[in-house]
């Protein structure tokens, strides 16, 4: 890895009241990277963030970004060539959604125009309407003025993101887009981006590096995501990354399953076993015209053709996939049952929970 | 009824000057007292200082500060300079407090991302916290506006013209329609410019109500259905003004 775009030194912070809110921290994070600061509430996670753009000034050591130290650059221009997203977006409310989109390359001192055109084509980056623009941002719902806040942020083309935690407000749905969306926009622009949670899901579904703060501002654990799951550094990591840390780490771990053949029937009511000799147990498979899964029969109801008798199916496979979501399309399928399905969607098997098991024995020993 | 078709020019005269000495004290008002706030909003010391010398200022009785003051500016007693600089002191303990509150009502939130975009304090001071301000401290204004066309009149007792001289002179000379229409004009006045106020506040907080749209692209922006409800901007300030402005004036008549 070559270089380092931001590198902590020696870093302290503490209160006049004696309170220590960073505690010596040592950190770089690689340039295009994605970097995880997660922790508990108090343990400084956003405080080191903020010490990057001097929104907070550490009381010793030194915050580098390219090399260079960011006490000796001014705020206000430090400021303007890192993007910022924050929890509550942090809209100004008197402006619209171009404006607010705008608001750092009018600072630079780019014209209104070019502003304003640059605005208009970052709403298409983050999948946002055009019409939206003129809007206010109290018209908006929370994950659209999330979303703006991340086009605020990129206007500019800054090539460093820091995120203080800017999905924790919007609800798990609306959450789960925009981190897709985030990891897609990192692949794209190729950003250094610091991301701020406390969620540990989050962090390891983001981060290509994870950095565990403990209470007190110690940094616990610096590594990739995988690691801090299987080898936490110490009992607090290990007390935080918490119980579900083995099911999460099956994440990583993709490993070939054996797939199973399942009797299906179609919207004619025709009824064909799909990949290979069935083994479903009296389940049905019904899938639509063209092949796709749409819901499970139980044993005995497969014979009526009323199909509003299926159950709905659980979350689906695809071959390739972590082990983590092949366990968990077994686990939620009404049959016990994890349906695989290709790119296209078309139904290719099914996955039994103990050949799920299997795999996830094999890998363990692969890793060992 | 014969005072009043013969008296026109006189009325409008004195209808002129009176909105004069109203209005001009508000502007230098709001000049002294949006920094002075300002400094008192971002200082835990500085604001208890600043608000409570600002509401002693409102103690004083505005004849005191009429006769008193042509002795500290060396201004004869009758001129309009006097009746300025009162109540302009009496703004200035008006706003403070309001402009304060305004101040301190916008979302900190906003504050903080207008710094980490990289706003300098100046730029922000301008671009963020004075137009978010102004809901309340418009609330503010209105108070200080009608309040100071009902104190106008009391110069008249010292000789000062305004709408007051109708008051006094109709009073001396037993016109009854004199008074009357003194009256009349003095609340036309009140209410007409207290609606200005509101209107330009509508205007001015178009993003605060779900139907505002800005730029005025869209033709039928003018009747947004927003309905009667959002009247006020919704503001927790604007509300209250006309409420507090009928207690003034009838705390000014008594006082004076």
């Amino acid at each position: 890895m070559g270089n380092h775009a931001i590198s902590f030194r020696d870093v302290r912070k503490t209160y006049p009241d004696g309170t220590t809110a960073v505690d010596d921290l040592s950190l770089d994070v690689p340039e295009g990277s994605l970097t995880v600061f997660v922790g508990p509430s108090g343990c400084g996670k956003t405080t080191s963030l903020r010490m990057i753009n001097r929104m907070v000034e550490p009381t010793s050591g030194t915050v580098e970004v390219n090399g260079q130290d960011v006490s000796s650059v001014p705020e206000a221009r430090l400021r303007r060539s890192m993007g910022y997203v924050m929890q509550a977006s942090g809209l100004l409310p008197h402006r619209t959604v171009l404006e607010n989109i705008a608001t750092v390359p009018r600072l630079l001192g780019r014209s209104k125009r070019e502003s304003r055109e640059r605005a208009e084509s970052l709403l298409e980056t983050i999948g946002l309407d055009r019409d939206l623009g003129g809007r206010y941002p109290s018209q908006l719902s929370g994950g659209q003025q999330q979303r703006v806040g991340v086009a605020r942020a990129l206007a500019a083309d800054p090539p460093v993101l820091l995120m203080d935690e800017p999905f924790s407000a919007v609800d798990p749905v609306v959450r789960a887009d925009l981190q897709r969306e985030l990891l897609d926009l990192k692949q794209r622009l190729n950003k250094t981006i610091v991301f701020v949670t406390h969620d540990m899901d989050e962090a390891v579904l983001l981060g290509d590096r994870v950095a565990v703060f403990a209470t007190g501002g110690r940094l616990a654990q610096y590594a990739p995501p995988e690691q801090v799951l299987r080898a936490p550094a110490d009992q607090f990591v290990s007390d935080f990354v918490g119980r579900d840390r083995g099911f999460r780490a099956l994440s990583f771990d993709s490993h070939e399953v054996a797939l199973s053949g399942v009797l299906s029937r179609n919207h004619e009511g025709e009824t064909t076993v799909l990949g290979g000799s069935e083994a479903t147990g009296g389940w049905t498979l019904e899938v639509d015209a063209a092949g796709r899964p749409v819901g499970w029969l139980a044993p005995g109801e497969s014979d009526g053709a009323d199909t509003s008798a299926h159950r709905v199916g659980g979350s689906l496979y695809r071959p390739g996939g972590s082990l983590r979501s092949a366990l968990d399309a077994a686990l939620s399928s009404p049959s016990g049952l994890a349906v695989a399905v290709d790119d296209s969607g078309r139904v290719r098997g099914v996955l039994r929970p103990q050949d799920v098991l299997a795999a996830i024995e094999q890998a363990r020993g692969a890793r060992s | 009824m014969t005072w009043l078709p013969d008296n026109v020019d006189l009325v409008l005269r004195l209808t002129g000057t009176h909105l004069f000495q109203s209005v001009l004290p508000v502007v230098l008002g709001l000049l002294i007292s949006i920094p002075l706030a300002r400094l008192a909003a971002g200082s835990r010391w500085v604001r208890p200082l600043m608000v409570n010398g600002a509401a002693l200022l409102y103690t004083i009785p505005s004849l005191t500060l009429f006769v008193v003051l042509p002795v500290v500016l060396g201004t004869r007693i009758t001129s309009i300079v006097n009746v300025i600089v009162a109540l302009t002191i009496y703004v200035v303990a008006i706003l403070v407090r309001s402009c304060t509150d305004a101040f301190r009502s916008v979302d900190r939130s906003v504050l903080q991302a207008a710094t980490a975009m990289g706003h300098t304090p100046w730029q922000r001071f301008w671009a963020v916290e004075l137009p978010l301000a102004v809901p309340v401290m418009l609330a503010g204004v209105r108070t200080a506006v009608v309040a100071n066309i009902s104190m106008v009149s009391v110069g008249a007792v010292i000789g000062i013209q305004s709408l007051g001289t109708l008051f006094t002179d109709g009073l001396r000379r037993g016109i009854a329609e004199e008074i009357l229409v003194g009256v009349v004009v003095t609340v036309v006045l009140a209410v007409g410019l207290d609606q200005i106020l509101r209107l330009t506040g509508l205007v001015l907080t178009r993003w605060q109500r779900p139907g505002g749209r800005a730029g005025g692209r869209a033709g039928g922006r003018r009747r947004d259905p927003r309905g009667g409800r959002s009247d006020s901007a919704g503001t927790a300030g604007t509300g209250p003004a006309p409420d507090t402005t009928a207690g003034r004036i009838a705390a000014t008549g008594g006082g004076a």
